[in-house]
C-alpha cells in the first residue's frame, strides 16, 4: 500500500526524465526499433484509408509493432490513472493559475481543463478550436517535420542530428508564439 | 570475413523500403527479421510502462505544456533535457561497444536528413501543441487518463497526417 501511495505522488523531472531517455536504447535493443510515436498516425492512414497516395503505400505490417506501443500507452495511462492516481490538482505556478483564471478556466482538478477538453464542449467555437483544430495541426505538423518531441526532440537529438535540433527549436517557437500570443485571445472567445 | 559483413550491411541498406524512409526517418522498424506478431506484445509492455511514466511525469497535462511554453516552471525542461542526455549517453554506448539487439542483429542509426518540412511542419506541429497540450504519445496517453473526448483530437490528428500525405507533392520541402 505504502508503495502504490509512493508511486501515486507526481514524479520529479529527474527520475522521469531519464526514464523517457532510457526508452531509446531499450527499442533499439528490443529489435532495432528507432522510438517514435507520430509514426503510427501514418500507419493508421495506410492501414484504413492509403486511398492510393504513394505515401501511404509501404509495408504497414512490418511497422505494426509502433501500433502495439501506442496501445500499451493508453492502458498504461489508464493504469497510472486508477491505480496511481493521484487526487492532488496539477501542482502549477501561481501565475499561471492566475492567468488562466482571468481568461475564463475555472477546472484545476485534473490534468486537463475540463473547461476546454470535454464533450459537452465539442461542438462549441472553443471546443472546436482546442480538440479539432488542435489535432489537425499536431498530425499535419509532425508528418510534414518528418518527426515529433519523441523521434526529433529525443530520439533525433540523442543521435546528435542537425535536422532534429532545427525540428525541436521549430516546435518551440511555434508553442511560444500560441501560448502567449494568440491563445489569450481564444480563452476569451 | 570482414569485408563480406560490410557488403552484407550495404545490401541491407539499399533494400530499405524507400517510400517509409523518404523524409521521414524517425520511428522506422530497422529488423530485417521477420517473427510471428505475437512478438510485438513486448512492445505493447514497453508500451504500458511509457504510458504510465507519461501520466505521472505530468508531461501529458495541458497545464504543464501552457507552464513550459510560458517559461514559468523548468520542469518540462528538465525532463525533456535529462531524456535526451540519457538517450545521447545510450546511444554513444550503443555505437561504442557495437551493442547488439537481444535478437543479434547489429543495431542501425539512420541520420535524418534536414529539408524544410522541419521548418514549416515543425512551426504548425508546435502551434498545435500549445492548443491541445500533447504531441502524438500523450494524447494516447490522454485518452488512457479518462479524458475520452481526445479520441476526437487523435482522429483529427489523423486526418491532419492523411491531408498531408494527400498534398506532399505540393508542399515545399
Amino acid at each position: 500500500m505504502q508503495l502504490i501511495q509512493w508511486l501515486s505522488k507526481p514524479w520529479p523531472w529527474y527520475v522521469a526524465g531519464p526514464l523517457i531517455g532510457l526508452f531509446v536504447p531499450a527499442l533499439l535493443i528490443m529489435g532495432n526499433k528507432n522510438f517514435g510515436i507520430s509514426s503510427s498516425l501514418r500507419h493508421v492512414c495506410a492501414a484504413f484509408v492509403p486511398a492510393r497516395i504513394p505515401f501511404f503505400q509501404y509495408n504497414w505490417k512490418k511497422e505494426i509493432w509502433n501500433l502495439f506501443f501506442v496501445s500499451g500507452i493508453v492502458i498504461g495511462a489508464f493504469i497510472a490513472a486508477s491505480i496511481f492516481n493521484n487526487p492532488q490538482p496539477v501542482d502549477v505556478s501561481p501565475a499561471l493559475v492566475q492567468s488562466l483564471k482571468a481568461n475564463g478556466i475555472h477546472h484545476f482538478s485534473g490534468l486537463m481543463p475540463a473547461d476546454l477538453f470535454s464533450w459537452q464542449n465539442l461542438f462549441t467555437v472553443k471546443g472546436f478550436f482546442f480538440i479539432i483544430v488542435g489535432g489537425f495541426m499536431v498530425g499535419f505538423g509532425t508528418r510534414y517535420a518528418g518527426g515529433c518531441t519523441s523521434g526529433h526532440s529525443i530520439m533525433g537529438l540523442a543521435n546528435l542530428q542537425f535536422a532534429s535540433l532545427v525540428a525541436t527549436c521549430c516546435f518551440m517557437i511555434g508553442g511560444f508564439i500560441m501560448a502567449n500570443l494568440i491563445l489569450p485571445f481564444i480563452l476569451r472567445l | 570475413m570482414q569485408a563480406t559483413k560490410k557488403k552484407q550491411a550495404i545490401l541491407i541498406e539499399t533494400n530499405t523500403d524507400f517510400e517509409v524512409r523518404s523524409l521521414d526517418t524517425a520511428c522506422v522498424n530497422d529488423s530485417q527479421l521477420s517473427h510471428p506478431w505475437w512478438y510485438n506484445f513486448k512492445y505493447l509492455v514497453a508500451g504500458v510502462l511509457f504510458g504510465v511514466i507519461l501520466v505521472k511525469s505530468e508531461v501529458v497535462s495541458w497545464f504543464r505544456i501552457q507552464e513550459m511554453f510560458r517559461l514559468q516552471s523548468f520542469r518540462m525542461y528538465g525532463i525533456i533535457g535529462s531524456a535526451v542526455v540519457v538517450g545521447a549517453i545510450s546511444v554513444w554506448l550503443i555505437k561504442r561497444f557495437n551493442v547488439k539487439t537481444i535478437y543479434g542483429e547489429s543495431i542501425n542509426l539512420h541520420p535524418k536528413k534536414f529539408n524544410k518540412g522541419q521548418v514549416f511542419g515543425g512551426l504548425i506541429f508546435g502551434l498545435g501543441w500549445a492548443i491541445t497540450g500533447a504531441c502524438p504519445g500523450p494524447l494516447f496517453a490522454q485518452i488512457g487518463a479518462g479524458f475520452t473526448v481526445v479520441i476526437i483530437t487523435l482522429a483529427s490528428a489523423i486526418a491532419g497526417t492523411w491531408v498531408y500525405g494527400k498534398f506532399r507533392q505540393r508542399l515545399p520541402h
